[in-house]
């Protein structure tokens, strides 16, 4: 679905991302996480072609990622990000359905998506009609979620969707997004830095370490045979206090 | 949301605005007339212009469009057609050099302009010296030889009267006159201090409209020591060929105003404030005999007038702002090198005094509306640049990245994301440029003229 080929990116001098080769498979839900700064919001900015790689080739269901393709292959993406990224002139309902509404989708056709979505994402139809500024984090991310899926996207992609909020509301979004995941069946790339969540979601987890891919496999594979100390390290510092002090 | 329909509405309106304006009658000519910045000048002005629309042509008058040389270079120029002008003042100024002696000299040194001139209106601005009716009449004083006689009067001339070598000094010589008591004073004061008695004499002109107010007496310069300034109109020989009635019915209006009907026009103005133009069109109804058809301006209709000049100016002008200013802060948001340029010069632009801004531009674009207008764009436009570049900058990344990852093509974008958002930064920068527009126009309008 989504292939990097020998990807680098430098930012200025700084190298984020060191000939990364990787496979997105269709279908499922691959989680990239790593610590900060190791290149995992890259990998999505990446393919989204929000930034370009320095060196390398990224592909989308076999088509290059460059700018004369890009308009057409975001299209068939969905990306939610960290605060929503909603738009705070429109409502939620012209959010959600700005890019239907460009593309001159019949209005009863937009309604009925805009209804399907919202039982979907479990969003009141009352928020609808709300601005951003009106909704709770929880809301806006529901309403970010509806907006990605509106064209009925391909793939979606998440950047540390869950971060801002808070763990009652995140554990609630959590449960009702590996619902809609499973149901869709739709191919997922999620980024996050919480090992719990990868493991949560993840059919396929990818570790990252200062702009490599240090291990990508099942959750248990990381488990059982970590390819580097640095994946063991990473997953313990994850580990919750109170699971340490039983553990030994 | 609704900002941004307020903005696009705003610009709409702007951009449809230079239709609203019509003018009747597209076979009359088109004859725009010139006056000085003083009284007598406006009214003559007034005068003429009636006359050309009585002929058949349309006459636009522009009001004190400013001194001498302005008009003079406007007419040579074509950008008006027929000023009302003084025989001394061309030979003393426009000709200063060429020592000009009679008329004939006169009209041939015109005629190299491409300029014609009428014969006297009938009446001469001259340099003269004036008493207190009474005191002439007790001391039987008509003449300024007569002055002879008298070596005890005071004098009190006009500081530029006192300083001039053809002022005062020259007077003396030329009437050997025995006077001591010879002073400086402020002119506007000279007539009170006549009126009063404090001083005997003082300099005036023989049209200045206090004369008749102060009941003043002028005496006659039987040695034909000061220069005649003569009224005539002057307008350009093309006018002959192009509307051959107008210049005939301006040349009837040669000896038509004498001395004292001047005085008495002048009079009307200044002391009983009545408009110029009802002055004009009073006494050419007297000239063309009653019921004429000569219409009167009022005064509230040319305030009325005025205001929509005004408000024609502001719109068109602010409109042409917000059409080049909002583009071009678009340009500078999104190539930042091209966008530090532009607001650079729009900057420097903003710190030109409108007054040299206008000497700039009045050889290229000539005077009255075009040159206020187009200086009027350039002071309104660093404001909507500006903001408009402030406020496309301002849009947090989030929602910039979020419709460039949705497939929105660029334009898009900036239609539906991005100007509405930045839209209550560009209406500020559009509130701030309507004040200052509205400011200076009245300004720079006044100084255009």
């Amino acid at each position: 679905m989504i292939e990097f080929v020998h990807v680098s990116k430098t930012y200025a001098s700084v190298e984020a991302l060191h000939s990364v080769d990787l496979r997105v498979p269709a279908g499922m839900t691959t989680v990239l996480i790593g610590p900060s700064g190791c290149g995992k919001s890259s990998l999505l900015r990446l393919t989204i072609g929000l930034i370009h790689p320095s060196s390398g080739h990224v592909f989308f269901q076999g088509n290059e990622v460059v700018s004369t393709t890009i308009l057409a292959l975001r299209r068939k993406m969905g990306y939610v990000i960290q605060e929503g990224g909603l738009f705070p002139h429109l409502t939620a309902r012209a959010n959600v359905a700005l890019m239907a509404n460009y593309l001159k989708w019949d209005e009863l056709e937009v309604n009925r998506r805009l209804q399907e979505l919202a039982e979907l994402c479990r969003l009141p139809l009352a928020g609808l009609d709300r601005y951003p500024g009106q909704l709770s984090g929880g809301e806006r991310q529901r309403v970010s979620l509806m907006r990605a899926l509106m064209l009925d996207p391909d793939v979606l992609l998440f950047d540390e969707p869950l971060g801002a909020l808070d763990p009652m509301i995140r554990a609630d979004l959590q449960t009702d997004l590996k619902r809609i995941f499973q149901s869709l069946r739709k191919t997922v790339v999620l980024v996050t830095h919480d090992m719990g969540e990868a493991v949560f979601f993840g059919d396929q987890i990818v570790l990252l370490h200062d702009g490599r891919v240090v291990q990508a496999g099942l959750p248990d594979e990381l488990f059982q045979s970590p390819a580097e100390p640095f994946v063991t390290a990473f997953i313990n510092a994850q580990r919750p206090p109170w699971t340490t002090s039983h553990g030994g | 949301m609704r900002a941004f329909r307020q903005l696009v509405l705003l610009t709409l309106c702007f951009a449809a605005a230079p239709t609203i304006p019509t003018f009747a009658g597209e076979s009359a000519p088109e004859v725009r007339i010139g006056s000085k910045q003083f009284t007598e000048s406006v009214i003559l002005g007034e005068i003429v212009a009636r006359t050309v629309t009585h002929a058949g042509g349309r006459g636009e008058h522009r009001r004190e469009l400013g001194g001498t040389r302005v008009l003079w270079d406007a007419l040579v120029r074509g950008e008006i057609d027929i000023y009302p002008e003084y025989t001394g003042t061309l030979r003393e100024e426009i000709f200063a050099r060429r020592g000009i002696r009679d008329e004939a000299a006169l009209r041939r040194a015109l005629a190299g302009y491409g300029v014609s001139a009428t014969q006297s209106l009938g009446f001469n601005n001259n340099y003269a010296l004036g008493m207190k009716r009474e005191l002439c009449d007790q001391l039987s004083i008509h003449t300024i030889s007569d002055l002879r006689g008298h070596p005890d009067l005071s004098f009190g001339f006009s500081n530029e009267f006192m300083d001039r070598a053809d002022g005062w000094r020259g007077l003396r010589n030329r009437y050997g006159l025995p006077q001591r008591n010879v002073f400086g004073i402020h002119h506007d004061l000279a007539y009170r201090a006549v009126a009063g008695g404090q001083i005997a004499v003082t300099d005036l002109y023989t049209t200045d409209a206090e004369i008749g107010y102060y009941g003043l007496c002028t005496l006659a310069d039987d040695l034909h020591y000061f220069p005649d300034y003569s009224a005539i109109v002057l307008y350009r020989h093309d006018l002959e060929s192009r509307a051959p009635q107008i210049a005939v019915a301006l040349k009837q209006l040669a000896g038509r105003i004498d001395t004292s009907e001047m005085v008495r026009m002048n009079r009307l103005v200044k002391i009983g404030k009545v408009p110029e133009s009802k002055v004009a069109a009073d006494f050419l109804a007297d000239l063309h005999g009653q019921g004429s058809g000569i219409r009167v301006e009022s005064s509230t209709e040319q305030v009325y007038q005025r205001t929509r000049e005004h408000l024609f100016l502001v719109t068109l002008s602010l409109g042409a702002a917000i059409l080049v200013g909002v583009p071009l802060g678009i340009i500078s948001a999104k190539r930042p090198v091209l966008g530090q340029l532009v607001l650079g010069v729009t900057g420097v632009i903003q710190t030109i005094p409108s007054l040299a801004l206008l000497v700039f531009m009045i050889p290229l674009l000539g005077i009255g509306g075009p040159p206020v207008i187009v200086a009027l764009v350039l002071y309104s436009l660093l404001p909507i640049v500006r903001n408009t570049y402030a406020g496309l900058n301002h849009i947090p990344p989030e929602s910039r990245e979020s419709a460039e990852a949705l497939g929105l093509p660029p334009g898009a974008r900036l239609r539906l994301i991005e100007l509405p958002l930045a839209s209550r930064d560009i209406l500020s920068g559009i509130k701030t440029s309507a004040v200052i527009n509205v400011g200076s126009s009245q300004k720079t309008e006044n100084k255009a003229r």
